[in-house]
Formats: structure tokens, C-alpha cells, sequence
């Protein structure tokens, strides 16, 4: 009886008796969420253009950050550096679809999985040989990252927000609508939406594959940048950051391989749950349950929606 | 030449289904069997035993184990490590409680309790289909690691928080913990390793073997021919986690006498396995011992090989190397032949049949 009070009265007792607890777990959940949402953002882009679960998105979140920060660490200035990581990133882009997704057209989507793995472990490699393995600082104050903390009375207590966390919000809000209306509006966004919905059609319209590769993969990278300035912000930039990749997977199969409404959706769903569940359960548990609660959240919504809540249904003929 | 089937006639129906058909074939596996059960305990040393071989045979055990299931039934899974962690911790807690029974019995018994925690996980792959499935056995993954730590009674709550290997003898002679010979624990494991190879073998070429294949092919077309999906999914699920166990209780009490929850079965190790069947070859045997062999030597290869020839790399530069080689022959592998080692192996046996004249 003891273990069915603490499971399902006392978390709730505790939240009714102080909201303003709630109201932050759910914000530091919702801050969270919204970086697992770029992540997903990222993978999701680069599946609907080209079939790819490209495993290597973490990496690229790292190795973006790593090469802002390990040049400006090299007497470069903040903005040029900011430049030059683009243009890494659009050199990222370019070499992996000339050496690997090229030759790799038409393979079955596990070989093309795999690939992103190679080129997960050739980033791990490189980014240590060139700028060394030891934990970075975010550049944040010389890229104009506000700091600090607000507190907020509500609630019969204090809720408080961090300066960094709604930047970061506001940010990836932007972002988000700064790809849509890309998406939507430009003639390469149509192009993308084309490829997307048919490799053929696109074809056979006279879309280059080739070169919608390459920009996914630089949009992708550019995601990258961001939610690795913003994720390198909270902690230190190293490659422990690649963890956050494996965060990211849950919420893409709960929003679905191929929605960018779902990544986000997914994102804040997965941030909240795994904060709240952390939280008011975990105790319970022994603590540390965040490294997996976040699956079987997923794995619960997918029970009911194999294709993901927003993913496109997934019909088989024989 | 010496590598041919012409005069080798085939005179019943179980000759013909032979797995192995060419006497030059038969021959081959009798010397290799050779090689690893005589030569290689009598004349290797220790250091090739420990470092080279042993890790080569247990993850050739692990890689086979995900083949059933990944390259024979098609769901791919991503928490091998944490099903042989099952395996290592189950074997830990039984030869606690019954000391008096032989090691062996229980490194293979654990096999059903990783089983067990398999056909748990693989309960959602009757709705959950690609790389969304991937995804969710993460969940196994995670969840498993996971207990491995928190959970206190699972390593008998030792301060290490490691498996501590207990000596245990067979007929007298210690094969398990400090003082067991490496020609001893060679010799178990391997013994291990072609029994259940025999036994994969068998699976995958009978009955439940082309019940695999064909879920794999199209599971609806599968069903619609009278295969029951539930059944066959979850067997596969099941034999793939017993194989998994048993390696990882392998892994613990044979060659590394002990061994910490947070590395040896770590998602890494996961995506490891992954690699090998993928760089062997998919649905393959013979693919999991060459991937095994691959993936499992490489490191070594380096960080020994590179200066042994004249290439001076520090400590950490050889890790970094380390990580961009494996990544970079990945891809090249991939791009070179999609359908691993041991396509090419294929290959070149076809070529060697008919060389010199090829038409």
C-alpha cells in the first residue's frame, strides 16, 4: 500500500500543494524540450529529403560548437568565427554527399544508417586530433547570450527563469518559423518539399538530387550551430554532448520520422515528461531514471501510433 | 587448381543439402578447428590469447546472436549489450546462490533468463516496424544499463559495483577467476563458441531458419502463407537474446574476470555489434565471425601495428586515429560492397573455382 501512496498520491499531493514547483519543472522541461526538438529538427530534415536516419546529427551538433569555439580560441573574432563554422558546416555538407551518399544511392536504408555511423566516428576522431579532446567553454558573453536569472513571484512561491533559457526559446522559435517560411515560401523549399514527397517526380521535374542534398545537409548543419551554441551555453562543449544525440531519438520516433510539427511536439512532450517523471518519480526509483523514461514514453505513444503521433501512416501491400 | 567440385558427386538429397558441400570446404573448417583448438593454445602467447582471441570469440557469439535476428528475421535492434549484460548479471547471481553447481551449466542457463527479458522487449515489434523499432529497443538498452547500477542486489553489493568472478573449477581445474590458466578460459570459451555456432547453424538452415527469412522478405506475405508472426518474431527474439546472454556471460567470467556494469555493456558496445554483422555480412555466420574478427581486431591492429611499423603515434593521437580510421573504413566498406565480407569471401571462392578459365 505504502508503494501505490507514494506512486500515485503523494507526487500529485506535492504538485497541487506547490504549484510554483510545478510550474518550474515544467519550464526547465519545456527549455530542455525545445533543444531536443532541434535535434530532431535536424534528423527530420535530413530523412524527409533524402531516406537517411542520419545517425550523425549529434556529432554534428558537437563538432559545430567545437569548431566556433576552437577558433575563436585560436585569436579568431567571435563573428568571423561564427562564419567559418558555417562554412565548415557547408563543407561538411558537400564532402559527406560527394564521398558518401553518393556512391551509397539506391542501398538499402540500414547500409545508409550505417554510413552516418562511420561518419560519426570519423567526426568523434577528427574534431579530438584537430581541436583536442578537453571540455570547451561556450563563447556565450562575445556572442551577445544574455546571462543572469529572473525570479518570478506566482503562486504563493518563486519560479525563476534563466536569462539563457528564454533566449534559448525565443531562438529556436525563430528558427523554426525561419524554416517554414523557407520551406514554403522559396523556390528551394519547394524544391525540398518536392524531393521529399517523390525522388522520381523530382527527377523528372528536373530537381537536382544532388545539389538538395547538400543544402539539406548544410540547413541541418546550421540547425547544428545553433543548438550547439545554445546546448554549449548550458555546459561545457565536448564530445559528452554526443548523449544528448541519443535524447534526441525518442522524441523524433514520438513526433515521427517525417514531421517537422512532430519533432517539436515530440521534443516538448518528451522534455516535460522526463523532467516531471525525474522529478516527482524518481525518487522513488533511485534517481537517474531520465536516461531511460524518455523511451518509454515513446515506446508508449507508439503502442497506439507505430508511425509516430504525426508521421506519415505507413501503408504495406504485398 | 586445387579448389574445385568437379568429380565431387552428390547422391542423395541430405548430400545435396549439405551446409558444407565441398570436401576442399570440409577441409578447411577440420584445419581451421585445428589451428584454434591445438596450434593456437600450445604456441600463441598470452597476450595474443587475451587481447586478440578471446574478445574475437565472444562477440563473434554476440554477432551471431544479432544476425538471427537482424539478418535473418529483419528487426533490427539496438540493446544487444544490455541483453548480455542480462546474461553476465544472471550467471553472477546463480553461481551465488547454488556455488556447488558448475560454472558452465550456469553460463548457459543464463542464456534463458536474457531470453526471457528479450521476448519482454520484443513484444512490440509485432506493431512497431524499421527503424522505429531500432528506437525502441533503445528503451531495452537504457533500461538494463540502468538497473545494472541502481540496482545493488544485482552485483551482491559489492563496493566496486562490479561483478567480482568467484573460482570455479570443472573436474578440479579452476576456469573461472584469478587463478585459472588463459590456455584454460581459451579453450572453455571456444568450446563454447563452435557449440552454439553448430547449433546456429542448424537453426538458421531448418525450419524456423526460413520461417525467419521469409518475415524478414515481407512478414504480411509471410503471414498470409501460414506463418504465425507472433510466434516467429518472438522466437527470433528469443534465440537472438540466449545467444547475446551467453556471450556476455562469457564476456564477464571468461575473459575479463570481472567487469563493470557502465563500459563492457554500454550502447557503444550495442552499435559495436551492430558493425560487425554489417561489415560481415547481413545473414551470414560465416559474416559474424569475419566482422567479429574486423571490428574486434582493429583496435588492437593499431594501436600495436602502427608503431611496430616504423608509424611513432602518441597515446591519445592513436585513440583519435583510432576513431577516424574505424569511421572512414566503415564508409569505405560500405561503398565497396554493401554486402560485407562475406559477399566478397563468396566472391572469391566463385573466382577460385573457375580461375583459369573463367568462361
Amino acid at each position: 500500500m505504502d508503494v501505490l501512496y507514494k506512486i500515485f498520491i503523494e507526487p500529485f499531493a506535492l504538485m497541487g500543494s506547490a504549484p510554483d514547483l510545478l510550474v518550474q519543472t515544467v519550464w526547465e522541461g519545456l527549455v530542455a524540450g525545445v533543444l531536443y526538438a532541434l535535434i530532431a529538427l535536424g534528423f527530420v530534415l535530413i530523412f524527409k529529403a533524402s531516406g537517411v536516419f542520419n545517425f550523425a546529427q549529434g556529432i554534428m551538433v558537437v563538432f559545430a560548437a567545437l569548431t566556433l569555439v576552437g577558433l575563436h580560441e585560436k585569436g579568431v573574432p567571435a563573428w568571423l568565427a561564427v562564419i567559418l563554422a558555417l562554412v565548415v558546416m557547408f563543407g561538411l555538407a558537400l564532402t559527406i554527399e560527394r564521398v558518401v551518399l553518393r556512391p551509397l544511392v539506391n542501398q538499402p536504408d540500414i547500409i545508409l544508417f550505417m554510413a552516418t555511423f562511420g561518419i560519426t566516428y570519423f567526426l568523434i576522431g577528427f574534431g579530438e586530433s584537430v581541436f583536442g579532446g578537453n571540455p570547451k567553454v561556450m563563447i556565450a558573453d562575445e556572442l551577445y547570450l544574455p546571462r543572469g536569472v529572473t525570479d518570478v513571484e506566482m503562486l504563493g512561491g518563486r519560479v525563476s527563469f534563466q536569462h539563457l533559457d528564454v533566449a534559448a526559446a525565443i531562438i529556436a522559435s525563430v528558427m523554426i518559423a525561419a524554416l517554414a517560411v523557407f520551406f514554403q515560401y522559396t523556390r528551394i523549399g519547394r524544391a525540398l518539399r518536392a524531393v521529399a514527397d517523390s525522388h522520381k517526380a523530382a527527377l523528372s521535374v528536373g530537381i537536382s538530387l544532388n545539389q538538395i542534398w547538400v543544402i539539406v545537409w548544410f540547413t541541418a548543419g546550421v540547425v547544428a550551430l545553433v543548438t550547439g551554441i545554445m546546448w554549449g551555453a548550458r555546459s561545457d562543449v565536448s564530445f559528452a554532448l554526443e548523449v544528448i544525440a541519443l535524447k534526441a531519438l525518442p522524441v523524433l520516433i514520438l513526433g515521427g520520422f517525417t514531421s517537422i510539427p512532430g519533432a517539436i511536439v515530440g521534443g516538448l512532450i518528451i522534455g516535460v515528461g522526463e523532467k516531471i517523471g525525474e522529478f516527482y518519480w524518481g525518487g522513488l526509483l533511485g534517481g537517474g531514471i531520465e536516461t531511460w523514461l524518455a523511451y518509454f514514453i515513446a515506446l508508449a505513444f507508439l503502442l497506439f501510433r507505430p508511425q509516430g503521433l504525426f508521421g506519415e501512416k505507413i501503408i504495406e501491400r504485398i | 587448381m586445387f579448389y574445385r567440385d568437379a568429380g565431387q558427386y552428390k547422391s542423395s538429397y541430405a548430400a545435396d543439402r549439405a551446409v558444407f558441400p565441398l570436401r576442399e570446404d570440409r577441409i578447411g573448417l577440420a584445419v581451421i578447428l585445428l589451428v584454434a583448438f591445438v596450434a593456437i593454445p600450445l604456441f600463441a602467447g598470452d597476450f595474443v590469447i587475451k587481447t586478440v582471441m578471446m574478445p574475437f570469440l565472444v562477440f563473434s557469439l554476440a554477432a551471431i546472436g544479432l544476425n538471427i535476428l537482424t539478418g535473418y528475421t529483419g528487426l533490427i535492434s539496438l540493446g544487444t549489450a544490455g541483453f548480455m549484460g542480462v546474461g553476465a548479471y544472471a550467471c553472477y547471481k546463480l553461481t551465488t546462490y547454488f556455488p556447488g553447481v558448475n560454472i558452465i551449466v550456469w553460463i548457459l542457463a543464463s542464456g534463458f533468463f536474457s531470453a526471457a527479458v528479450g521476448v519482454l522487449f520484443g513484444l512490440p515489434s509485432l506493431r512497431i516496424k524499421g527503424f522505429y523499432l531500432a528506437v525502441a529497443t533503445l528503451a531495452a538498452q537504457f533500461f538494463l544499463q540502468w538497473c545494472f547500477i541502481r540496482i545493488p542486489w544485482l552485483y551482491n553489493y559489492n563496493t566496486s559495483g562490479a561483478i567480482e568472478v568467484p573460482t570455479r573449477t570443472l573436474f578440479g581445474v579452476p576456469i573461472t577467476g584469478a587463478t585459472a590458466a588463459i590456455e584454460v578460459r581459451y579453450l572453455i570459451l571456444l568450446s563454447a563458441v563452435v557449440l552454439m555456432t553448430w547449433l546456429a547453424s542448424n537453426l538458421v538452415h531448418g525450419r524456423f531458419g526460413r520461417m525467419w527469412m521469409a518475415v524478414r522478405d515481407m512478414d504480411i506475405a509471410a503471414e498470409l502463407m501460414g506463418i504465425r508472426l507472433l510466434h516467429t518474431k518472438l522466437l527470433a527474439f528469443a534465440v537472438s537474446s540466449f545467444y547475446a546472454g551467453v556471450a556476455g556471460a562469457l564476456l564477464v567470467f571468461i575473459w575479463l574476470g570481472g567487469a563493470e556494469a557502465g563500459d563492457v555493456f554500454a550502447i557503444r558496445q550495442s552499435f559495436l555489434i551492430l558493425f560487425m554483422i554489417i561489415i560481415g555480412g547481413l545473414g551470414s555466420l560465416v559474416g559474424s565471425f569475419m566482422g567479429a574478427a574486423f571490428i574486434s581486431a582493429l583496435p588492437t591492429i593499431l594501436k600495436f601495428g602502427l608503431p611496430a611499423m616504423g608509424i611513432p603515434i602518441a597515446g591519445a593521437t592513436a585513440e583519435h586515429l583510432n576513431f577516424m580510421v574505424i569511421g572512414a573504413l566503415i564508409i569505405f566498406f560500405l561503398i565497396v560492397e554493401p554486402h560485407g565480407l562475406a559477399r566478397l569471401w563468396q566472391i572469391a571462392k566463385q573466382k577460385l573455382r573457375i580461375w583459369p578459365f573463367p568462361y
